[in-house]
């Protein structure tokens, strides 16, 4: 097995001194019998290290999409990216052959997944399961990869992580398992950590948990994170920027107290609004009307329009919305954000 | 998992006696003469009759014809038969060649099915996978009684591959041909088996993130995908080796080969009861034992299992 350290670094067109992580106008969309479903329609975003971008969203809107797509392991067939950039540190990781682009896998670029009790293997140890990433990519011998993998169990703090090592995914609590998920996608020291829905499988205790394990792992480590959800209050406590997905595209993106205190986008503060709160007790809750579209019969113009309250005539003509500039960093795609704000 | 195997243990004494009964109900309650029977066309005198009247209990009760039999073969004492020979010795002499046949078969099979499976559900939908489908299809369509007389013909006879007969020297050769007619048998249904198993774990949670860790797609499928597959591939394996072993009468009958099919075919067709009744104990006792060895073997593919 060759160093792969030293053929990183022979990346065609690599520069350290690139973005870390720079999506643009990315496409996706899955072949199915039913039509063609466009899951991604020209999403972009950025991310710096040490920074956390938050990318919310209803179930549907393109961000798992989007996370396999940048990690590569989209299913194809039905999956194809037919447009875009997916550039880390300057290279277009769209363009590389697969055996670069595993490369990049686990080394750079590192995934936990929503259920750690499926997304690990359940017929191996967690043993087996995180030795083999130094095995496979170091070409480390069992001993080493071993004692790397104890190590990294201590990291996530999983106590007696000597003898635990050994244990099979079930027989690990929740929470325990999803530290498991985060020592395996940290294991190679990636630069980016992309995090789908890493705590709704768990009870609301252990969430915290996770969510400060995370967040301090990413700050000793300055990696850059991505953290995918649904969840506004888990993004409240832990992202710097907020990237908001409807229909496959980033609608809103802003730094998250802005976003918070004046929502720019008409979906936006409509999610903001269908949070319950204590001050609100005993008030009807607002909730968005409607469904997310279906995404093989996207609404012209704006996708939101049939939801949405400020809609006029403009927002039902394609060419959809663009991103307007908003403020330094911020933008909307909203016609009328104006309005929205409460300018 | 030692309470289990105790508790599978007493299962199998239930279903011990339960089959041995219909065997026996079977071969003796239907009987008219079984002396004469045994005499064929000869007249048998009046104090040969009482000898051997006397000597099989067969003027006393049908239970208690079974009582003795049953304590008889579990002293180990399977009696001889009707021609006068030892049953145990003949059983001794048949088993192993029966083993070896099987074994090769179930070999055969397995690794056909399994490379073909994975592959065949690698590339599903495409021309290969299609190809092993109507390959399948032809073989579950065809019963073995056409296939072993044609295979003997076109292999044996025609194209001189493989010896014809197997008859008294036994050898890795000589069993080829019918060890893999005896594989046809079984190895569509394995293949298929593997094949829609591997297809349902190709989509689990865990091979996304084996595929994110950056392994080859060789690694994830031969490594993660095909050990949790193989846990429903197993039993299949299991239980059709139990039928293997348990004599291949039409195969063993075609290419003449002396192991426990081909003894009890010739047992049923000469009405010859100890020897059919023995052999059949044998064999239902070597079937449960396979089968409890197969769900061990369950909790070591998958240690979600812990036998209680």
């Amino acid at each position: 097995m060759t160093d792969i350290q030293a053929s990183m670094d022979v990346l065609p067109g690599l520069d350290p001194r690139a973005p870390l992580l720079q999506i643009n106008d990315l496409h996706v969309e899955f072949r199915t019998r039913d039509g063609v479903a466009k899951a991604v329609n020209g999403a972009s975003f950025r991310l710096s290290p040490g920074e956390t971008l938050a990318i919310l969203g209803e179930s549907g809107c393109g961000k798992s999409v989007t996370a396999q797509a940048i990690m590569g392991i989209l299913e194809s067939p039905p999956g194809h990216i037919t447009r875009g950039e997916v550039r880390y540190r300057g290279v277009d990781l769209l363009k590389l052959p697969e055996h670069e682009r595993r490369k990049v896998r686990a080394n750079k670029i590192a995934m936990i997944f929503q259920d750690a009790l499926s997304a690990l293997n359940p017929v191996y140890t967690v043993g087996f399961q995180l030795a083999e990433l130094f095995r496979a990519h170091r070409g480390m011998s069992r001993a080493d990869a071993k004692n790397r993998a104890i190590g990294l169990l201590d990291q996530v703090r999983i106590p007696a992580a000597r003898a635990r090592i050994n244990d099979y995914p079930h027989q690990f609590s929740g929470g325990m398992r999803q530290r498991v998920m985060i020592a395996m996608a940290l294991a190679l020291d990636p630069e980016v950590l992309i995090a789908d829905e890493p705590t709704t499988a768990l009870d609301v205790t252990v969430q915290a948990q996770i969510m400060s394990l995370l967040a301090e792992l990413q700050r000793q480590r300055n990696m850059g994170l991505i953290l995918i959800t649904h969840d506004m209050g888990v993004v409240a406590d832990v992202a710097d920027r907020i990237s908001v997905m409807y229909a496959g595209r980033v609608i809103e993106e802003a730094p998250v107290y802005d976003i918070y205190a004046r929502p720019a986008h008409p979906y936006t503060r409509a999610l903001l609004e269908s949070i319950p709160r204590l001050d609100l007790k005993g008030h009807q809750l607002t909730a968005i009307r409607g469904l997310p579209p279906v995404l093989t019969d996207i609404p012209s113009g704006c996708a939101f329009n049939p939801r949405c309250r400020y809609a006029k005539d403009p927002c039902l003509q394609d060419p959809p919305p663009p991103a307007y500039a908003i403020a330094p960093h911020r933008t909307a795609r909203c016609h009328f954000f104006r309005e929205v704000l409460g300018e | 998992m030692f309470r289990y195997i105790v508790r599978r243990l007493l299962q199998m004494i239930l279903t011990f006696f339960g089959a041995t009964f219909v065997v026996f109900a079977l071969m003796f309650a239907n009987q008219d003469d079984p002396i004469q029977a045994l005499a064929g066309e000869k007249p048998v005198s009046a104090s040969l009759r009482a000898a051997l009247t006397e000597r099989y209990h067969l003027d006393e009760g049908f239970l208690s014809q079974y009582w003795y039999y049953m304590s008889n073969l579990l002293t180990g004492d399977l009696g001889v038969t009707l021609t006068g020979r030892d049953i145990s010795a003949l059983l001794a002499e048949a088993w192993p060649r029966t083993l070896q046949l099987s074994l090769m078969a179930i070999v055969l099979a397995a690794v056909l099915a399994v490379t073909a499976g994975v592959w065949s559900a690698i590339r599903r939908g495409g021309a290969l996978d299609n190809g092993i489908l109507a390959f399948t299809l032809l073989l579950l369509a065809m019963p073995i009684v056409v296939l072993a007389p044609v295979a003997q013909l076109v292999f044996g006879m025609e194209l001189g591959w493989f010896p014809a007969t197997a008859s008294r020297e036994i050898s890795f050769y000589t069993l080829m041909l019918p060890a893999i007619v005896l594989a046809t048998t079984v190895v569509a249904t394995q293949l298929r088996v593997t094949r829609t198993s591997v297809v349902e774990n190709l989509r689990a949670d865990y091979v996304r993130t084996a595929r994110a860790k950056g392994l080859t797609p060789r690694r994830v499928t031969w490594v993660h995908v095909l050990r949790n597959s193989l846990i429903p591939v197993i039993t299949l394996i299991g239980v059709d080796l139990g039928t293997l072993m348990s004599g291949a009468l039409v195969t063993e009958e075609v290419f003449n080969i002396p192991g426990v099919g081909f003894n009890l075919a010739r047992g049923i067709r000469n009405e010859d009861g100890p020897l059919v009744v023995g052999f059949v104990s044998i064999l239902v006792i070597v079937f449960l034992v396979v089968n409890l060895i197969v769900d061990l073997l369950y909790a070591a593919l998958d240690p979600r299992i812990r036998y209680e």
